[in-house]
């Protein structure tokens, strides 16, 4: 859709993306062609002299157990988080879509954790599980369960996922929803005629028709799992313990920030990027075409 | 729907409230201690009913500082986080509105170019080029600025999408029209196409305010004066320092002012926020 009136000016169009495109120069392309070119020199303790040295960061990656820890961390970590976090949101939404007298108050008191800051959540949580006052961790460790996310990494995993899961829920609850209402009333009342009950309407009718805004909401929530959980992470547990809770993203922050390897993280920086942009092309080539529009 | 039954309506209620419960409950937790002393807090058996502390809780949190360790007061974190949250939001609607303008109202060469450099921008987050990026912002000595704050953020693509999608949608007789009546495009980018975004303007700044305010990896790397915290910052060293020292109810007395201002702006602008996040993200 091209628009078939149009001004006619030399310099102003220039001069109206300047500023968006000087910020996006600046903060953006610079520092992540820095990046790339970062990942293969070596600097330094104290980041005076900067040497070439070709593939030897991602080599050295490579060679690290502790970054196949946290690649396996990361696929543990989002498929938790994506699958529970949608079929949660699945559930809450095809109940309030049911045309209830009362629905309304519901949607508002469901979508406002939006709005909660990960790191925020992260705190909330970590209060009610605190293994020595949080009013949660009692209750589980009356059931002899040795709750302690500080110590155990399996706590401190299930901990972060329910965070996780908790904030994600409002927003794919929403889209969901819109997704429910967009499905014409007639098409179920056909299924309903011809003698579905409202379980199988569901899976043949309405899901397959609900899978355009699934699709979507699997890449955002990817995107999520990826990049916004880092507050939730660096507040409830900081990677650990033993690094039990290090994703990739994460690994960057630690590497960069505690460990001083700039090299190192910049390395990790290009294969996050590839990463991210090969899961992203992945699913709009082939997962898309199997959706039904 | 196609049938009423009024079992299925109870079950509905019922998940409903569920949701509705597990979504409430930390923060309801986080309103109760926040009223009560520290001994009560942290004794391991606290009320499920608001204490007598509330005031003086508030009070110190807001005036004095969190704790005994980082006693930064919430007030200057406050003003940090609403400079920088306003910053992003207003930046971020100027730019991207400029630009979507020029985009969709012009033919110049390297128009596509210039559609496809902002474009690729939604690949990649600020987190993944985290180093390169804070370098940069150290270079140009914005370290501890609100300026370092606000830019970096707003270098993504989202805003001029929309801005874009939106003039798409507006009738090219409006254009005619003015033309006609002798505006050139300064003219009727103030007076036609202006007010007619107010509805887009109003759900992008929405969106951004609560992206901006919660911020946390940002921050965290280029403030290194307590003065330039914002609050979600300060919470998460509060609570390293709560830990030992046990001062619980101030920080959850902080956690709730920091939900406040987001949690208020969607509840407030529901209508808009839904709306801009359905036109921004499909």
């Amino acid at each position: 859709m091209e628009k078939s009136t149009v001004f006619n000016n030399r310099l102003l169009p220039y001069l109206l993306l300047l500023p968006q495109l000087v910020i996006t120069v600046v903060f953006f392309y610079w520092p992540a062609s820095q990046a790339i070119w970062q990942s293969f020199l070596r600097e330094d303790a104290f980041g005076l002299v900067s040497e070439f040295v070709g593939l030897e960061n991602y080599q050295a990656l490579f060679a690290q157990p502790e970054y196949y820890q946290s690649m396996l961390t990361t696929v543990i970590f989002s498929t938790l988080v994506a699958t529970l976090s949608l079929s949660i949101a699945l559930l809450f939404a095809t109940q309030a879509d049911k045309n209830l007298k009362a629905g309304g108050p519901y949607k508002t008191l469901m979508i406002w954790p939006y709005a909660v800051a990960p790191a925020v959540a992260g705190v909330l949580w970590f209060f009610m599980f605190q293994p020595s006052l949080g009013m949660l961790a009692r209750p589980l460790r009356g059931m002899g369960i040795d709750w302690n996310p500080l110590l155990n990494g399996g706590h401190a995993m299930t901990l972060v996922v329910m965070v996780s899961v908790w904030k994600q829920i409002s927003y794919n609850f929403l889209f969901f929803l819109a997704g429910l209402q967009a499905i014409p009333r007639s098409v179920i009342e056909a299924g309903a005629i011809d003698g579905a009950r409202p379980m199988r309407r569901f899976w043949t009718i309405v899901f397959p028709l609900l899978s355009p805004t699934t699709f979507f909401l699997v890449v955002v929530n990817i995107v999520y799992v990826f990049f916004d959980t880092f507050g939730i992470i660096d507040a409830v547990t900081g990677g650990g313990p033993a690094g039990a809770t290090t994703t990739m993203v994460y690994k960057v922050y630690a590497d960069g920030r505690l460990g001083g390897d700039l090299g190192g993280s910049a390395a990790q920086s290009v294969i996050l990027m590839i990463i991210v942009i090969a899961l992203t092309a992945i699913q709009f080539r082939y997962v898309e075409r199997k959706v039904q529009y | 729907m196609v049938e009423h039954r009024p079992l299925s309506d109870f079950i509905a209620y019922a998940i409903l409230t569920l949701g509705v419960l597990i979504v409430a409950f930390p923060v309801y937790l986080a309103l109760i201690a926040s009223t009560h002393d520290a001994a009560t807090v942290v004794g391991g058996h606290m009320p499920a009913t608001p204490g007598s502390q509330t005031l003086e809780n508030y009070y110190r949190a807001i005036f004095i500082g969190g704790s005994r360790t980082s006693r930064e007061p919430v007030a200057n974190m406050l003003i940090n986080s609403f400079v920088s949250a306003i910053g992003i939001a207003v930046g971020k609607i100027f730019i991207s509105i400029l630009s979507a303008y020029a985009v969709v109202y012009f033919r110049f060469p390297f128009r596509k170019t210039a559609f496809w450099i902002i474009f690729i921008t939604l690949m990649l987050p600020v987190e993944v080029r985290i180093y390169p990026t804070y370098k940069v912002v150290a270079d140009l000595r914005m370290l501890d600025t609100y300026a370092g704050l606000i830019l970096p953020l707003i270098a993504s693509a989202t805003g001029t999408l929309l801005f874009r999608q939106f003039f798409m949608t507006v009738p090219d007789e409006l254009l005619e029209a003015s033309r006609i009546d002798g505006a050139g495009p300064f003219r009727f980018f103030w007076d036609t196409l202006l007010p007619l975004s107010v509805t887009t303007m109003a759900a992008l700044f929405v969106i951004q305010f609560i992206y901006g305010w919660n911020q946390y990896l940002w921050p965290l790397l280029i403030t290194t004066q307590d003065s330039m915290q914002t609050i979600v910052i300060g919470i998460k060293k509060m609570l390293v320092a709560t830990d030992e020292l046990a001062e619980w109810q101030l920080a959850m007395a902080t956690t709730v002012l920091a939900m406040l201002p987001p949690v208020a702006v969607v509840i407030f602008m529901q209508r808009l926020f839904v709306r801009g996040l359905v036109q921004t993200e499909k």
